[in-house]
């Protein structure tokens, strides 16, 4: 991250060290996870110890210490989508990206990410694939989306 | 065109661009607004049809290809029948004029004839899925904003405060404590920062009210929270979402921009010297910062930790502050209890559970969606006469109330009325008001498997009894469904969950064992099933 783009960041919320996790959303927008220099560029600006902010970004599902894939799929792990067979879906991402959940593929394609609740509950299961909902998942429907993806990078 | 997460989700969004290209090709004198969303989910996409002078009549399923039998329709005055799910001629906001819609359309049948809508009653969500919610000139139409000139111009701060004691309203969060005392205590604390705080941060997984009524109608939340800070002394609010809510954080950021052009936010509110700033404040995925301390310990920058109480955080709150927090169901409800009167409001419901309440019926029932009824409706209602029973007329096991705090109750206790104290009698919460629905292919021990799995997951760590305590009931749920348990295991289960609730720091795990002990209690031969040799 450049260290323009950090400092527009920071300058948005005055430079105020308990605005801490709107800023690290921000640089995680930016640059899809978090990058080490851009939390220690934080630190030595913000005059945070580097502890706190880790500890800030690793408490929050939200954020990520590791580079994330060019799609990001989320998988709504809630309790109405578990009853509908959500489970079965993921296991069957799973296999097919070849990663567990919260971990990306090898070409930085793909990250398999589960939530906990996204609130559309009664479209169950529901998986989010770049920001898009697809309601009443299934395997089928799954393999659809996954073929598209793929071809696309094709 | 219903335009919520759901609705979206189910292809809303494609019909809406396909509607607004065809209406501009054929030059028709049609407006395209978005609405919120009414709440019956399963028949989604929704659109509503109003033509001057005749009844509103909603479409239901409605998909791209319909595009031009609607418009066919439109343009002669007219609605696709085969479509309409029900009309509506009048409709009655509450806190403005009643609307007529009109008259005709004899063969559709009426709002109140639809088995999911007859129980209902519609306070908190009288105008989703009616009105625009990016528009606040819709919510200023129907009696938007006129609870808050009431509060300011006639009414002190303290008898705002009489009026939400008269209402027996209480926190639509989980807990029920009384909104006006709470207020109060916040309200006598002297000093010269006080702060008011939203909680949207609806974590409970198969809840999603809070994200329905931020999406549909965002300003009923700042006006609720308008005057609760006129009553508390507050001139600064925080609302604060899980940012899982995408739609619902772009409304209210709308919506605070549209009432601060307006005059609605900012300094001397109508001329009466009261002024009130908001601010959004965006969580990032932590289920325990719906608990009150760790929620401003997340807005303070810091880890969403809870802490000890006292002091509770209408003595020291944000930074240190008196702060006053409450869930966004509470604050809905605050503009109707002004413009109507606390007796008015007590009048709806049970004994000391006054109003309405906001249930989303999910999981394995036909008609799911959000829905409203009075506080004290047995679950059979909900479960049978809105929600017409099992999918494919399987038979229903059990629901679960209250996320993952709340317990399962099985079917022969669907007498029970859905009030904060029976509820709990029985073992559950109210919590957020969410209704799982199981059926008979649903495992019990699963489930309270699925729960403890995500409570552990969302211990924050602080306390012993809940970090180390739901990772042992993890593992002997796992030894159970594996078929390796015996006995021993079944009775330490149970008293594991009696110390964890016992002993922990925050509601998190004092609640965390209920779906083990309520499925223990009524479904012990479900468990006794998996235990080594049952086979």
């Amino acid at each position: 991250m450049s260290p323009e783009t950090l400092d527009a960041i920071l300058e948005r919320y005055d430079r105020n060290p308990a605005q801490l996790i709107p800023i690290l959303q921000d640089v995680q927008a930016e640059e899809n996870y978090l990058p080490r220099e851009a939390l220690e560029a934080i630190s030595e600006k913000l005059d945070i110890p580097l502890v706190r902010i880790y500890s800030v970004a690793t408490f929050y599902k939200a954020f990520s210490l590791e580079p994330r894939g060019k799609h990001i799929i989320q998988v709504c792990m809630g309790t109405a989508c578990h009853v509908r067979g959500a489970p079965r879906i993921l296991d069957k991402m799973v296999r097919d990206l070849g990663v567990q959940p919260g971990a990306t593929t090898k070409d930085m394609e793909f990250t398999l990410e589960t939530v906990n609740c996204l609130g559309a509950c009664a479209l169950g299961p529901i998986v989010v694939v770049d920001g898009e909902y697809h309601g009443q998942m299934t395997s089928p429907k799954w393999d659809k989306i996954y073929k598209t993806l793929k071809k696309a990078e094709g | 065109m219903g335009l919520a997460t759901c609705g979206i989700a189910a292809g809303g969004d494609r019909v809406y661009t396909a509607l607004e290209a065809a209406i501009r090709e054929r030059g028709l004198d049609v407006r395209l607004a978005k609405v919120g969303c009414i709440g019956y989910c399963r028949e989604e996409p929704l659109v509503n049809i109003q033509i001057p002078g005749k009844p509103l009549v909603i479409l239901h399923r409605v998909t791209e290809e319909d595009t031009a039998a609607i418009l066919d329709a439109v343009a002669d005055g007219d609605v696709p029948r085969e479509k309409a799910l029900c009309q509506i001629d009048t409709w009655d906001p509450l806190v403005g004029d009643p609307l007529t819609f009109g008259i005709g359309f004899k063969d559709i049948p009426r709002y109140e004839e639809i088995p999911y809508f007859a129980p209902q009653k519609k306070i908190v969500l009288r105008d989703a899925g009616l009105t625009n919610p990016e528009d606040i000139e819709e919510y200023i139409a129907v009696g938007g904003y006129r609870a808050l000139h009431k509060a300011l111009t006639q009414m002190t701060p303290e008898a705002v405060i009489d009026e939400v004691i008269a209402s027996g309203l209480r926190g639509r969060g989980g807990a029920g404590f009384p909104t006006g005392m709470k207020w109060n205590f916040t309200k006598k604390e002297k000093s010269l920062q006080k702060y008011i705080i939203c909680n949207a941060d609806e974590g409970d997984p198969g809840a999603y009210m809070n994200r329905n009524e931020m999406e549909s109608d965002p300003h009923m939340i700042l006006e609720g929270m308008l005057i609760g800070a006129y009553a508390i002394g507050a001139r600064e609010g925080i609302i604060y979402v899980r940012s899982e809510y995408p739609l619902a954080i772009e409304r209210l950021t709308k919506a605070m921009d549209e009432a601060r052009a307006h005059g609605l936010l900012g300094k001397d509110i109508f001329g009466s010297g009261f002024s009130f700033e908001l601010t959004l404040a965006e969580g990032a995925g932590a289920f325990v910062c719906g608990e009150e301390t760790a929620l401003i310990a997340s807005i303070e920058g810091k880890t969403g930790r809870p802490r000890p109480r006292p002091p509770f955080p209408a003595q020291k709150g944000l930074w240190g502050m008196p702060t006053n927090i409450n869930n966004v169901e509470t604050w809905t409800n605050i503009p109707v209890i002004i413009q109507k009167g606390g007796g008015w409001f007590a009048g709806i419901g049970a004994e000391k559970n006054s109003g309405t309440k906001v249930y989303s019926l999910v999981g394995e029932v036909d008609r799911v969606g959000l829905v409203e009824v009075p506080l004290g409706t047995p679950i059979q209602t909900l479960v049978y006469d809105i929600g017409n029973g099992g999918i494919d007329g399987r038979e229903i096991k059990a629901v679960q109330t209250g996320g993952p705090s709340g317990g399962c109750i099985p079917a022969s206790l669907f007498d029970t009325p859905m009030d904060y104290e029976h509820l709990t009698a029985v073992g559950s919460i109210m919590g957020s008001g969410g209704v799982v629905v199981m059926d008979e292919t649903t495992s019990m021990v699963d489930t309270a498997r699925f729960f403890i799995g995500f409570t552990n997951e969302e211990s924050c760590g602080k306390c012993v009894p809940c970090r180390e305590g739901l990772k042992h009931m993890l593992m002997i749920l796992d030894k159970i469904l594996s078929g390796k348990a015996t006995q021993s295991d079944l009775d330490l289960l149970k008293e594991l969950s009696g110390i964890i609730k016992k002993t922990s720091l925050c509601g998190l795990g004092q609640t965390a064992p209920n779906p083990v002990l309520t499925t223990l209690k009524y479904f012990k031969n479900e468990y006794d099933a998996y235990l080594k040799g049952a086979k």
